[in-house]
């Protein structure tokens, strides 16, 4: 029997398998962050221990950060308390960190990418759920905890059970206005957020080989939405052309033995999946949440659901709570309903391609006036591309705000945060209660709606903006 | 890591639904740096208005003195969404020792057992059973036999524990312990994969 693509990588870096227990498996990549390293730091620190292989491991300072003036010191004071102690602790231990003020500092997850860091057959981990992004490029990339951080600074290893398969495949061409966030949030609107718990999936098809690295990775990035502990794409040319020539990618010679190397990398035809799904993409139409778990989501031109068309009882008070959180009725549209905010950035979507999207969108607009529009770049690498294509110049002509990058309003935790009550179109992952501020109401779309938000100032159809009849 | 063998104590029910980590510990309390004090902040915005320790909501469950204990019962697919372990923390310092539920999710399901937090899966029919209990009805968690039993009626269910965990459970064996002694096999693999 032939061997899936998560078993290929999944073997090759087995150091052993503990009798009737988890697996020691091996770390390539291990990429760290302000809010979740610092006790892992000190666990080591009282064991009195050093990294083993402080070179693996890459460090950046993105969920705390301010998004304006990162010049100057970080007013809030814990959170400059972590970032402090995050040089600190990477300067001690020998850890290359790209901080503040450092041109590759961004979100960690459009970072490692970005750099070439991010290569086929790795085994990559880092304590944020969101490492799934790094699936798209045919690696097994997932989210740990900080005591698992510390294994990793101990050991480059964790102990994880081999968890069970999943193949994804969808197929066919995609609709006028609908991208590859529609895709992945019409997948949790069907199998729900917790739909594929105790699963690494692959996904697959023609509609999938035919995206962009960006679109691939904004896929694989929601994985861990409807549980999984990990999404992957297996790698092919356009992964192999993205990632040709970055900073951190092989060079000259070494570059052909990866490339060969990563060439093998795919489910072999009669490999088995404990799960396969199959989706047609012409039934996906572009998306949108109304409730405060991201399987909450429907098609933006229909109806929320009827709370008692709903038979579990444990559902049916979901959905209850969710749109009483949300200020939402059962069986209502939210086709022209009025928002206050729109939020563009995330691990999920605040690359060039996604930022480019919209800056075609809103060319030669106006964004509503009673909409505050916040573009966060996901990294400096890409707030500096944003200017050398002059989409800046289409932003501020737009009203837009065009912010420094970090995590920002997908979680709150530095100032960018939603005020309670509002309504917030964005293009994060997450519309937990209080995820982007305490009472704030998140509406989660692809970049293109959440543009056409802006300029309309309520929930629109963007096949409306892009074909006017 | 406390070692855990078995637990008898009243609990404290949270029948809801996807609870994600960011209603067990808020984003805004991640900027600590240790792993101490958590507790006082667990669902947060769920036990107090407008952010005041001042203002408890009264039908929060746990600002009700009717329910207390070392076991919290929650709903389905319990611990969502953000990898942070600041969630096991919090549920640790507050007094919890283990969380019942039909369903975790994986990641915070490692986070509990890192930090010597059961997580016991049981049937969505025994979750119910528990849900139905009053407030002064005990269970008893036999940590060495994966059994949950409700003390009223003794019924019984049994609950998956993987052997390598349970051993660590029961000693207060941490992982980062056994990952150091492996040093030598784990170098031995490096130099093999060149």
């Amino acid at each position: 029997m032939g061997k899936t693509l998560f078993d290929k990588i999944w073997d090759a870096h087995v150091v052993e398998k503990i009798q009737d227990g988890p697996s020691v498996l091996y770390i390539d990549k291990h990429f760290i962050h302000e809010v979740t390293s610092p006790q892992a730091f000190n666990g080591i620190e009282k064991r009195g221990l050093s990294l083993f292989r402080p070179k693996q491991t890459i460090a950046t300072a993105d969920h705390n950060v301010p998004t304006l003036n990162q010049h100057l010191p970080i007013k809030d004071l814990l959170s400059k308390m972590q970032v402090d102690q995050l040089i600190e602790n990477c300067e001690k231990h020998g850890v290359e960190l790209y901080g503040l003020g450092h041109p590759y500092q961004g979100i960690v997850h459009v970072i490692g990418p970005e750099l070439g860091i991010t290569q086929p057959g790795m085994t990559i981990v880092c304590g944020d759920s969101h490492t799934s992004t790094h699936g798209a490029f045919g690696t097994i990339a997932f989210g740990i905890g900080t005591s698992e951080v510390e294994m990793v600074f101990a050991s480059q290893c964790v102990l994880q059970t081999k968890p069970k398969t999943m193949r994804i495949n969808i197929d066919g061409e995609l609709s006028s206005g609908v991208v590859s966030k529609d895709i992945i949030l019409y997948i949790i609107a069907k199998i729900s957020a917790s739909g594929a718990t105790g699963y690494f999936v692959e996904y697959a098809g023609s509609t999938i080989r035919a995206l962009s690295m960006e679109a691939r990775m904004t896929i694989c990035n929601m994985s861990i939405e409807m549980g999984a502990r990990g999404g992957m794409i297996a790698p092919d040319e356009i992964t192999f052309g993205y990632i040709k020539g970055r900073t951190y990618a092989p060079k000259g010679a070494d570059w052909d033995k990866q490339l060969a190397d990563w060439k093998q990398l795919y489910s072999d035809e009669d490999a088995v999946f404990d799960l396969e799904l199959t989706f047609d993409a012409a039934e996906i139409a572009p998306m949108i949440t109304y409730g405060t778990n991201p399987g909450l989501g429907m098609a933006i031109d229909a109806n929320i659901p009827l709370t008692d068309s709903i038979s579990n009882e444990g559902e049916r008070k979901n959905l209850a709570q969710a749109l009483t959180y949300m200020g939402l009725n059962s069986g209502a549209a939210l086709l022209g309903m009025p928002v206050q905010h729109v939020f563009i950035g995330s691990c999920t979507n605040s690359r060039i391609e996604d930022l480019r999207l919209v800056a075609a969108l809103v060319k030669g607009r106006k964004k509503h006036d009673g909409v505050k529009v916040m573009i966060v770049p996901g990294s400096q690498q890409v707030a500096k591309q944003v200017h050398a294509e002059g989409l800046d110049r289409i932003f501020a002509e737009a009203g837009f705000q065009i912010r420094q990058a970090g995590c920002s309003a997908c979680l709150g935790m530095n100032e960018d945060k939603i005020p309670a009550g509002e309504y917030c179109i964005s293009t994060s992952n997450r519309n937990f209660e209080g995820r982007q501020g305490a009472g704030a109401r998140t509406l989660l779309a692809s970049p293109l709606t959440a543009a056409a938000a802006a300029i309309t100032g309520v929930v629109t159809d963007v096949r409306d903006l892009i074909n006017p009849n | 890591m406390q070692a855990l063998q078995q637990i008898k104590s009243s609990f404290v029910p949270l029948p809801i639904e996807n609870v994600d980590t960011d209603q067990i510990i808020p984003a805004r309390f991640l900027k600590a740096t240790t792993r101490d004090g958590f507790g006082k902040n667990l669902f947060r915005d769920w036990r107090y208005e407008q952010d005041d320790e001042l203002k408890p909501k009264p039908d929060f469950v746990l600002n009700q003195t009717t329910f207390s204990g070392d076991i919290l019962v929650a709903g389905k697919n319990f611990g969502c969404g953000s990898s942070r372990e600041h969630a096991a923390w919090a549920l640790l310092d507050y007094g919890f020792k283990a969380v019942v539920s039909s369903f975790f999710a994986d990641i915070f399901k490692n986070n509990a057992l890192n930090n010597g937090v059961l997580p016991v899966i049981v049937s969505e029919n025994f979750l119910q059973q528990i849900f139905a209990l009053s407030a002064s009805d005990t269970l008893s968690i036999d940590v060495a036999a994966q059994t949950i039993t409700i003390d009223a009626t003794g019924a019984q269910a049994s609950f998956e524990l993987n052997p390598y965990k349970k051993t660590c459970l029961l000693n207060g064996y941490d992982d980062i312990d056994f990952l150091i002694s492996r040093k030598a096999t784990i170098e031995k693999f490096e130099l093999e994969k060149g």
